[in-house]
């Protein structure tokens, strides 16, 4: 890749980051439902603690920590979905594809790029607050040294990018499904079951909380959040996240290639 | 515009309302039978409506693997207000669960259409797009609240056993306001709609824990301002014989019929304001 596509790319996570920096109203009314279902779940965790002080090894300032982390990053990390996926998924049914890949760009990173802009938008405009308005008005536990955020904000990119995996994969099933309106939901299931947003991975019992940590989902919020509360080695879950991370992409690139080779465009 | 659209029904009240019944029958009769031209369609989005829902009893039941109690309430009490939380949000979501599309229409002006249509804008756009997959929601709650009264410990009078489908259809029509009130902000919201979320989601998903676990603001906001705390935890705590929560007297047990009649009739008055300052998109 050159210097010219790398500023090609740049721009289009550039436009992915302005186009959602547009809706001003709609930022504003995630971050106040956010902040409410913060404030809901937060209690129940504290009741769940104070039943069990240390359950699953975090203190209760941990897991309400956990809380509001998992608020901040939901929409940036897209764990319920709702990033490009439906999208792409309409122009596979339309036929627009057929435009996108005669462009002289690679169609998995043009939206990787136009995805890793609306999940830095997504982490600023629409985490930010939510995240501060638990730290101010709760017990939690962060860090004071600069490098474990500096480590977390590794993880977060790296999660950023196996979240991005998942759903390309998800979006690709609509080459053979046309309707994606099924397989959108079972993603949606099964990133909110084992990324940790329902509940932390650490919590589940027995060989329930061994297969979902293993699984690539926990790269969303359980890596990021370990890390930040000094739960897990960083470099070990970065490897972890890599690991996936590589793996899906590479999935993607061969179901890309298999959808291309045999599909029959829609429309015309 | 909006004028236009309701004088058709101003003459007497009764008769308003049966109109919009039939309005609402009829619109929704069609989408079922559109629905079911996909009958594979209708199952699998059924049933991913219910594995939806029944996630969040799922996080409570990983909860009651770790512990015994939640805010002193036990697993069966604890399903017991989930369940009838989920049936009156399940029904309500069922009736006029399309309400929540509403701010699309208001952003790209097709509500005008609705509006010069010879029926009450509010039937049709409650019985827009009407989901018959949404019983799965509502199947999820009748499995849990079912779960909950065989393994819960209640001593069944006649009162008890009154207050039961009293529940229910109180439930129901508090959710039903707040869904209608939600809506009508949609009409000032427009970007903003997701806000409401936090209200009808929010809401089901506060009452299916109980009030000893949220802290003592929360739940006079729940009662006092935005009376969901009339859907599930001041009845329940007459069912259960559960201390009630903020030290109210026993007979707001009672109270819901009423408390949802009241709810109602202020939705009914927010989405008259609300349909009034529509002003459909430009030029």
């Amino acid at each position: 890749m050159g210097v010219g596509s790398g500023r090609l790319y740049a721009a289009v996570a550039a436009g992915g980051f302005r186009r959602y920096a547009t809706y001003r109203a709609a930022t504003a009314a995630g971050v106040f439902t956010n902040t409410v279902f913060g404030l809901i779940l937060v209690y129940t965790y504290l009741a769940l603690w104070d039943e069990k002080p240390q359950l699953g090894g975090y203190d209760q300032a941990q897991a309400v920590t956990f809380v509001w982390l998992g608020q901040a990053l939901l929409a940036a990390l897209a764990i319920g979905g709702g990033g490009f996926e439906d999208e792409l998924m309409e122009r596979i049914r339309t036929g627009d594809i057929a435009v996108d890949l005669y462009r002289p760009v690679d169609l998995q990173l043009w939206w990787l790029a136009a995805d890793v802009g609306r999940a830095l938008f997504q982490l600023l405009g629409r985490g930010v607050v939510p995240f501060a308005f638990g730290s101010l008005f709760f017990p939690v536990a962060l860090p004071a040294e600069v490098s474990v955020w500096g480590a977390f904000l590794v993880a977060v990119v790296l999660a950023a990018v196996v979240s991005f995996a998942l759903r390309y994969l998800v979006a690709l099933s609509a080459f053979w499904l046309m309707d994606g309106m099924g397989v959108t939901q079972m993603a949606w299931l099964a990133g909110f079951f084992c990324s940790g947003m329902l509940l932390p991975l650490n919590v589940f019992p027995g060989a329930l909380g061994e297969v979902v940590r293993m699984l690539p989902w926990s790269s969303l919020l359980q890596a990021p959040a370990d890390v930040l509360l000094g739960e897990a080695d960083p470099l070990g879950t970065f490897v972890f996240q890599a690991g996936w991370a590589v793996v899906l992409l590479a999935v993607g690139r061969l179901v890309q290639s298999a959808a291309t080779r045999r599909v029959v465009v829609q429309g015309g | 515009m909006a004028e236009t659209a309701h004088e058709g029904g101003r003459t007497e009240p009764p008769r308003r309302v049966a109109e919009g019944l039939r309005a609402y029958r009829l619109i929704a009769a069609m989408w079922i039978r559109s629905t079911m031209a996909y009958r594979t369609s209708f199952a699998l989005t059924t049933f991913g409506n219910f594995a939806a829902t029944a996630l969040d009893f799922v996080a409570i039941l990983l909860m009651f693997s770790r512990v015994d109690a939640l805010g002193g309430w036990p697993l069966a009490e604890v399903a017991f207000l989930y369940g009838v939380s989920g049936v009156c949000f399940g029904l309500a979501d069922l009736a006029i669960g399309s309400m929540e599309r509403l701010g699309r229409r208001v952003r790209d002006g097709t509500l005008d259409t609705l509006l010069v249509r010879p029926a009450p804008v509010l039937a049709q756009v409650a019985a827009d797009r009407f989901a018959l997959r949404r019983l799965g929601r509502v199947a999820q709650g009748v499995l849990v609240l079912g779960y909950a009264l065989t393994v819960v410990d209640v001593d069944w009078t006649a009162a008890k056993l009154l207050l039961m489908p009293v529940m229910l259809l109180s439930g129901a029509g508090i959710f039903c306001a707040v869904f209608v009130a939600a809506a009508a902000f949609q009409f000032v919201a427009q970007d903003a709609s997701e806000v409401s979320n936090a209200f009808t989601y929010g809401g089901t998903t506060m009452l299916q824990y109980p009030p000893t676990v949220f802290a003592l603001d929360l739940v006079s906001g729940v009662t006092f301002v935005m009376p969901l705390a009339f859907v599930n935890w001041l009845p329940a705590s007459y069912v259960l014989d559960r201390p009630y929560p903020l030290g109210l007297p026993q007979w707001v047990a009672f109270a819901p019929p009423l408390v949802a009649v009241a709810c109602c009739a202020l939705a009914g008055l927010a989405w008259r304001a609300g349909l009034r300052t529509y002003r459909s998109t430009g030029s």
